[in-house]
């Protein structure tokens, strides 16, 4: 006897009928710029399914329903488990996670088909594939670190109570999963195309620009509230209040609220928003008057 | 000299800690991973990271008792001066990453909270939440980042590492890799390069590992002429969740605080568990380690959660095997500030609440304790010597591997929150030998004769057309599959001469159909496909070693368990009898030791791997039998510190003597 021998007999108890079969439909595009289209799958039906052992299925057999074969479905993902971040799409119209979104569930919701498409705020490289960075350059932007002297032996760090800690913890969960950015009104998608003759250096340069004005959306705030609250992290608090007092800053917040209602790990970030608001508030008339 | 820069290859907490002490010497780094590095697998770790601190010292804990600990939970396998020199350096670590930011669980008075894990008696874990591996990943990737905004680290993320690139000498003077978008195939000059790739999960098909742990970076190196240790010690962690895509772990701080394995008395009883009375459970692990209780090493945890369900019939459900891990007797508000991460990851992922009802759980394939074997230098006081270049270095000049895919620290079994301290310490600690490295090599890796990096990719555009081309008609993810179910059945909690034997061949013929695949993508832009195939094909080297490794050891050591040569337990009653059987359960536990204490030592030759074997330095901690306390076991401990007392004395009236 194996540990999968073990875990692969069925249960017995609690049969529900359920489906033979999961239909699937999968918005696709081949490359950035390309048009996207529709396409259907469909995979056997296995219990405590999730979108990713769809994806996983789809890809070890890549027919569509019509038996036409196709390239696999591209997506990304890591963990599986919900702590990465990488496996964000939008899942029957919601933006989540592909990993704990559960078949049984999302058939519940709709129980003809699982409708899968990819983030609409970030550009497609391949069909549930999207380019993030704007992301991790919101997280540059906003210097999300601590500024530490060294990282020789300097004893321990400071000594932060229990609140402190329990209020730092949640918001340090984020995992740029990206799925505020998603939900924001506000936040709207930056897709540059290369030039001819381009450099990937100038490429880079270029969209990066194009980041650094553009809204940062609530998690790398989030992250700024996270900084400036630590003992260290906030000898840069300065640096940062002028970047959430800047372009595409706190102000440019619409307030819709919808960021902290699809968290896969419910940070409240309308919370550390709201924090930031009042510190760039405080920022802006400090600086009005120490001129 | 044109300037010299450092490639890493993986972007977990190894690959960041070295990449930013690095940047602190003023090495610039290229860092490639084939995810973000902010989602390495390192996320994944929960429960905590060991060290002595000040707590425990004054119950008179000692860094040198947790370097005993790894050693003992380690079944010795380790060379000790790198674990020493760990130990030495855990309260250091966990003192850095409280200064860059860690959000660690905290006492009332503001100090850091600890836990116990298993394997030890003492407090040693600090923790964040039960997310720690990701709180910890974080702050290094924030001060990665840091350095990546001055200029000094360019990153490649979404980039595959398809192989060292050497010189005619052998020495490794960059890397070849592939971008995983567009596909670009580019080489990496580098003075020095250190793969810090993970463990090989994947090739059991499911495991608790995330999918970018397939081992590829690991076996590209061992292909190369790198050599790989120990690569049979796997270890099964004993609490898992089964899952069709993956078995989620469940971290052993939910034993460390508080949470207990019992089964019901009655077989299948089909009551709910809440309403089965104290006297019906059975807490076989308490019952069998009074001392350790829930928190026994892992490898034991394993295989009497396996005995329990296997050989006494008492999993929970019949149709499939499973035992409780209960938290319900702790409160809610405590639960949810030190377990919440893994107790949503339940409740997510099963759709019961664990705070109310326990959880059922199973082992699961969990970590690689062998990997790419890599050398140290000891120093006069039984550990390391710092900055020397030949740290963590291995066989290929130029090649360095640290965290999870080096096999030095962790022995046959690894302690659990050793893993996340092996990571960072040797990050941390590589730095200074690779500048010294660097320093003394005449020319820049830069400089070197174009052809050398030419000839490199060339290759790797020949083993990728030629996959896009193939017509083989094999399909690359159902070998995959059938790879993980032979791995899984063969070479994990229980190994058997006979089965090994047919994996071996199975997994030989797996081999040689995963070079005739026919890809369903033979696209030029962003093809998983073909970049899975091509990990799929390097997965064969390191699986194939396992097998070898574990057949070839005919003993039982650590993760390493084969019934056909386990000692068995005592069985006279009469003390002298007793004492007997013992002194002889002892004579073979000698003889077993100098046959056996040694670790594998794997090479490659195209097709299968040869595994000899190397001595350990046991020079530090002479090796015991490793018994955690188990009841009727007391006796084979008295008799073998006996003997050791006895040595010790002789030894003592020798050097005594010779002085007169």
């Amino acid at each position: 006897m194996s540990i999968t021998e073990a875990n692969d007999v069925e249960t017995q108890e609690d049969e529900v009928a359920r489906p033979a079969t999961v239909n699937v439909r999968v918005l696709r595009q081949e490359g950035p710029g390309l048009p996207s289209y529709w396409e259907r799958h469909q995979v056997p039906y296995e219990e405590n399914m999730n979108v990713i052992s769809v994806l996983q299925r789809i890809a070890a057999n890549a027919q569509t329903v019509d038996g036409k074969e196709v390239p696999p479905v591209a997506w990304d993902c890591g963990c599986l488990e919900e702590v990465c971040g990488s496996c964000t799409m939008v899942i029957n119209g919601r933006v989540r996670q592909s990993c704990s979104a559960l078949v049984d569930r999302l058939l519940e919701e709709s129980p003809n088909e699982i409708e899968l498409r990819p983030m609409t705020k970030f550009p497609v490289i391949r069909d549930l594939v999207i380019d993030r960075s704007r992301l991790f350059s919101g997280l540059k932007r906003v210097q999300a670190w601590v500024p530490a002297d060294s990282y020789y032996d300097m004893g321990p760090g400071p000594t932060q109570s229990r609140s402190a800690q329990e209020e730092a913890y949640p918001l340090s969960q984020c995992m740029s999963c990206g799925c505020c950015l998603e939900a924001c009104p506000q936040y709207q998608k930056i897709e540059l195309n290369r030039h001819p003759g381009e450099t990937d250096e100038e490429f880079e340069a270029r969209k990066q620009a194009a980041h650094d004005d553009a809204f940062l959306g609530a998690a790398p705030i989030n992250q700024a509230v996270l900084f400036n609250a630590h003992p260290t992290g906030k000898n840069l608090k300065d640096e940062r209040m002028e970047v959430l007092t800047g372009p595409g800053g706190v102000a440019a917040c619409g307030n819709a609220q919808n960021c902290v209602a699809v968290c896969p790990k419910e940070i409240p970030l309308t919370t550390s928003i709201g924090k930031a608001g009042r510190a760039a508030t405080v920022h802006s008339l400090k600086k009005m008057f120490d001129r | 000299m044109a300037s010299q820069r450092v490639v890493v290859v993986g972007g977990g907490l190894a690959g960041l800690a070295a990449t930013m002490k690095l940047c602190e010497l003023g090495i610039p780094v290229d860092l490639l991973s084939l995810t973000p590095v902010k989602r390495s697998h390192s996320v994944c770790a929960q429960g905590g990271i060991n060290s002595c601190n000040d707590q425990t010292r004054q119950l008179g804990d000692s860094e040198w008792k947790h370097f005993d600990d790894t050693v003992y939970g380690g079944d010795f396998l380790q060379h000790q001066p790198p674990v020493k020199e760990m130990a030495y350096w855990a309260p250091k670590v966990i003192d850095l990453m409280d200064r860059l930011g860690v959000t660690f669980n905290r006492t009332q008075e503001g100090f850091l909270d600890r836990r116990r894990f298993g394997g030890t008696l003492y407090k040693r874990t600090a923790f964040a939440g039960a997310t720690t591996g990701q709180q910890l990943l974080y702050a290094l990737d924030e001060q990665v980042r840091r350095w990546e905004s001055q200029g000094m680290v360019r990153k490649f993320e979404f980039w595959d590492f398809l192989g060292p690139i050497q010189d005619e000498a052998g020495r490794c003077v960059g890397a070849v890799a592939q971008d995983m978008v567009s596909m670009q195939l580019r080489s990496f000059p580098a003075d020095a390069t250190i793969v810090a790739t993970g463990g090989c999960g994947l090739l059991y098909g499911r495991s608790t590992m995330s999918v970018f742990c397939n081992g590829s970076a690991a076996s590209r190196c061992f292909q190369a002429g790198a050599k790989y240790g120990n690569a049979e010690f796997i270890q099964v962690h004993p609490t898992a969740i089964p899952g069709a895509d993956k078995l989620r772990l469940m971290s052993e701080s939910a034993r460390g605080e508080g949470g207990r394995v019992w089964v019901p008395r009655t077989r299948q009883d089909s009551r709910p568990p809440k309403q089965i009375p104290e006297d019906e459970r059975y807490y076989f692990l308490e019952e069998r380690y009074p001392e350790y209780g829930n928190l026994v090493p892992r490898d034991i945890a394993t295989r009497e959660i396996f005995d329990i369900c296997v050989n006494e019939g008492l999993s929970v459900e019949a149709g499939r095997m499973c035992v409780y891990l209960d938290l319900t007797h702790i409160s809610r508000s405590e639960l949810d500030r030190k377990l919440g991460g893994i107790l949503e990851i339940y409740e997510k992922f099963q759709g019961v609440d664990p705070r109310d009802v326990p959880m059922k759980i199973f082992p699961a394939v969990h970590y690689s304790m062998g990997g790419l074997w890599a050398d140290y230098a000891k120093a006069a006081d039984g550990g390391l010597d710092p900055g020397n270049p030949i740290n963590q270095s291995t066989n290929l000049e130029g090649l360095y591997a640290i965290g999870e895919c080096d096999y030095q620290y962790h022995g046959g079994n690894r302690l659990g929150a050793n893993s996340l301290l092996s990571c960072i310490f040797t990050g941390l600690f590589v730095g200074p030998g690779i500048q010294n490295y660097i320093k003394n090599q005449k020319t820049a890796a830069g400089e070197l004769a174009p052809e050398l990096f030419e000839g490199a990719i060339r290759k790797q555009e020949e083993r990728h057309s030629a996959l896009l081309g193939g017509d083989g008609g094999e399909n690359p993810y159902l070998i995959h599959q059938q790879l993980g179910d032979i791995m899984t059945k063969a070479a994990t909690v229980v190994r058997r001469n006979s089965q090994l034997d047919e994996a071996y061949r199975l997994v030989d013929d797996l081999h040689q159909k995963a070079r005739n695949c026919s890809l369903s993508d033979s696209g030029s832009w962003s093809n998983q496909n073909v970049i899975f195939t091509k990990a799929l094909q390097d997965m064969f080297p390191i699986a194939k070693s396992i097998l070898k490794g574990a057949r070839q050891r005919d003993e039982c050591r650590g993760a390493h368990f084969k019934p056909d040569f386990a000692r068995s337990s005592l069985t006279e009653t009469d003390p002298a009898a007793r004492r007997k059987e013992a002194e002889k359960w002892c004579d073979e536990f000698q003889a077993n030791n100098d046959r056996f204490l040694k670790s594998s030592v794997a090479s490659y030759d195209g097709n299968d791997p040869t595994v000899d074997y190397e001595d350990v330095d046991t020079s530090i901690i002479p090796p015991r039998p490793r018994l955690y306390g188990l009841v009727g076991g007391e006796v084979i401990e008295d008799v073998w510190k006996e003997r050791g007392a006895k040595q010790q004395n002789s030894a003592e009236t020798l050097a005594t003597s010779s002085q007169v």
